[in-house]
């Protein structure tokens, strides 16, 4: 279990924001990603939570090598991904794949569901020989859950469960080892949510496969991740395993976050504890000096703003926090279900 | 400033002296033609909202919670959309028979909206400022000054800060959250005594969602409005909702008080809704899942709506529709509501037994 396959060391990736149309001059960085550190085991689940804009849908493009770092390293099974060449890029690929948010316009709807699962044998015909291709198609259909019979389908045929099923489908195509799911619920139903959390966990169980699982929904990443990172403004501020995060939070930003999770349960209006945080997160061109948080929490002091905190374990808390202050506290009450 | 809803009630003319619910609708149908056929989209849906009170409005995309809702704003776009039947009473008078004129009227006076995505129902061409005053000019024929004034009134109740400059500035040069806040001063603008917010929070991030939560439960107590919230997140209606309607193909299907409806939920909908969501405060928790897909509005299952995805299914659901059956200061409309009510076991029983779901779409 505890074998990396994935290892991010020290990544960054810095956006310009430039000015002028025909000669641009670069007036600023937008720092999106700034020093993460992250590894993934074979056959578990990292969930990736934080507030829109702090960085975790650039993470996942740059595991999957949609965008270059600006610097830093991705480990994929001991080799760095970000200095391969093309053609041994490609190779790796084929361990790595995407699950996309909106499963209305990741599908092309020119495209039969066929054409769409199958179009990766297309770029790695080393996978199915061609004769093969319909029939693991089929196969593939069935895998997640849809009608075989349904391969010459066109996308609007089908409801955004069933789409999502079809994304799914695309990026097992290849046998990966790692598959990054961006948001993969949160564009779907409630009742439908529930059908495709299900499906995953099946097939990480099946297929033992490791997801990076982004999504801003923490009750959602509570179900299926083993381990947890926090992210605020491009960075990491807080990890641990789901209980570590969920039960014994440390860092200000992952209580105030859990704690503005509402509970499905109207007896929780009484007994809940609220921590608020006033006003939006900073701009990522400009980010607060020392602690990134420190605008907006409440125990800032004055060595928050002259000095970055380490995301290290600090005394008596037993995973690492980025914060001078760390102190582990319950938020959630949870119980067994 | 704080009870001037109430106290301005009486000079609103239409029903001053009525003394029932304060919006109620009654046994409301819409229709929508389409090219395909005809879509029976609302069905015989009634709920009121009275004082101080909030009303969740639960409901999957398609279940015609916000259908409902256009309907009483007259907001409906006609065609395709057509109010086939039923009543929507304001203060007693049913806003359906008034004029268009008579209609806008009570309407600016007494009810306003807050949309879900706040940068499309924001014009990017005209300052904010401009935006919340022309409803103090159109209505109140107030001066361009006076009206700027008010606007930023408005803006520091919804707490936005430095009102005094951001009056002047464009919807672009606002964050999601603060956007949102510029719909509620809007809304705010004319003091009504309902305030419908659909889905005010769902494009928002959960601590700006909690602000924003916070601020509209706030303004309802001090103003002691009637407020109806759309919304799919079973969350956010167990923290502010009195009362519970949960919505299913055009049809209410359950009405229950906020508690009650969580803890003993006595339809199976309502029941598969509740343990299809994932809970942060549970450890280990199996996910219910529903079977199938919410059915086309174009073509409406026989009998219980629900009985093609409903696990305790029999051949009664397939054939006759069950009434909204009384429980006692709760409705449900199931055959087997009695049943469920007087049920032992834990409710999501029914499902567990039923993961096939997973499977067969």
């Amino acid at each position: 279990m505890s074998e990396p396959i994935l290892q991010i060391k020290d990544l960054y990736k810095h956006f310009p924001i430039t000015r002028g149309v025909l000669f641009k001059r670069t007036i600023g960085e937008i720092q999106a990603v700034s020093g993460v550190d992250l590894e993934l085991n074979k056959g578990e689940t990292l969930g990736v939570v934080g507030e829109s804009g702090c960085g975790k849908s650039t993470l996942a493009k740059l595991v999957m090598m949609l965008e270059r770092p600006s610097s830093g390293h991705i480990f994929y099974r001991g080799t760095d991904i970000a200095s391969l060449s093309p053609r041994a890029l490609r190779r790796v690929r084929r361990e790595i794949q995407l699950v996309m948010q909106d499963p209305y316009s990741s599908l092309n709807p020119r495209m039969t569901v066929g054409d769409i699962v199958g179009e990766p044998f297309e770029i790695h015909p080393e996978v199915a020989p061609k004769g093969q291709r319909r029939k693991k198609v089929q196969e593939l259909l069935d895998v997640v859950g849809m009608n075989p019979e349904h391969i010459n389908r066109y996308p609007h045929q089908f409801s955004g469960g069933q789409r999502q099923r079809i994304g799914i489908a695309r990026a097992l195509a290849l046998r990966p080892e790692v598959i990054i799911c961006d948001e993969p619920v949160s564009a779907l139903d409630v009742s439908i949510q529930a059908q495709v959390m299900n499906l995953l966990e099946s097939l990480q169980e099946e297929l033992g496969l490791a997801y990076i699982f982004i999504a801003h929904d923490l009750s959602v990443v509570r179900h299926l991740a083993d381990r947890v990172a926090v992210m605020y403004l491009g960075k990491i501020v807080e990890i641990g395993t789901e209980d570590q995060i969920y039960e014994r939070s440390a860092h200000p930003y992952t209580q105030a976050l859990l704690s503005a999770v509402p509970v499905p349960d109207p007896a929780a209006r009484e007994t809940k504890k609220i921590i608020r945080l006033e006003g939006d997160p900073p701009s990522p061109a400009d980010p607060p000096s020392g602690c990134r948080f420190r605008t907006r929490c409440w125990k800032a002091q004055d060595i928050c703003a002259a000095k970055e905190p380490e995301l290290i374990v600090r005394e008596g808390i037993d995973h690492p926090a980025a914060c001078h202050f760390a102190e582990s506290r319950v938020i959630v009450q949870s119980h067994e279900s | 400033m704080s009870h001037a809803a109430t106290q301005a009630a009486p000079k609103k003319s239409a029903g001053a002296d009525y003394d029932g619910h304060l919006l109620e609708v009654d046994d409301l149908h819409v229709e929508f033609r389409t090219r395909d056929g005809v879509a029976k989209v609302i069905n015989g849906v009634s709920y009121h909202v009275d004082h101080g009170e909030t009303l969740a409005v639960l409901g999957e995309s398609g279940s015609g919670k916000s259908v409902t809702a256009q309907t009483i704003m007259g907001i409906l776009d006609t065609p395709p959309g057509f109010v086939t039947g039923g009543e929507i009473r304001f203060k007693g008078v049913d806003m359906l028979k008034q004029s268009k004129e008579a209609r806008r009227k009570i309407r600016a006076a007494g009810i306003a909206m807050v949309f879900q995505d706040a940068l499309s129902a924001l014009n990017p061409v005209f300052t904010v400022g401009f935006q919340i005053g022309e409803l103090f000019r159109k209505r109140l024929g107030m001066s361009r000054k006076e009206a700027r004034q008010r606007a930023i009134e408005l803006l520091d109740l919804v707490k936005i800060p430095n009102p005094k400059e951001r009056v002047r500035q464009y919807p672009h040069e606002f964050s999601g959250g603060m956007r949102q806040r510029v719909m509620i001063a809007m809304s705010l603008a004319l003091d009504p005594d309902v305030l419908i917010a659909d889905e005010p929070t769902t494009a928002l991030d959960v601590t700006v969602q909690a602000q924003i939560m916070d601020l509209l439960k706030e303004i309802q107590q001090e103003r002691d409005m009637g407020l109806i919230l759309i919304t799919h997140d079973l969350g956010v209606v167990a923290d502010v909702a009195d009362r519970i309607a949960v919505m299913y193909a055009g049809r209410i299907v359950e009405e229950a008080d906020c508690a009650t409806c969580y803890r003993k939920p006595c339809h199976p909908y309502t029941i598969g809704l509740l343990n299809s969501i994932p809970r942060m405060d549970l450890k280990g928790q199996e996910l219910a899942t529903i079977k199938g897909l919410p059915p086309s509005l174009l073509h409406i299952p026989t009998g219980c709506t629900f009985h093609p995805r409903c696990p305790m299914a029999q051949e009664i659901c397939r054939t006759t529709e069950p009434p909204l059956l009384d429980l006692g200061g709760r409705w449900s409309r199931c055959h087997f509501a009695e049943d469920l009510k007087n049920r032992d076991q834990e409710q999501s029983a029914i499902y567990l037994g039923d993961q096939k779901g997973l499977i067969s779409e």
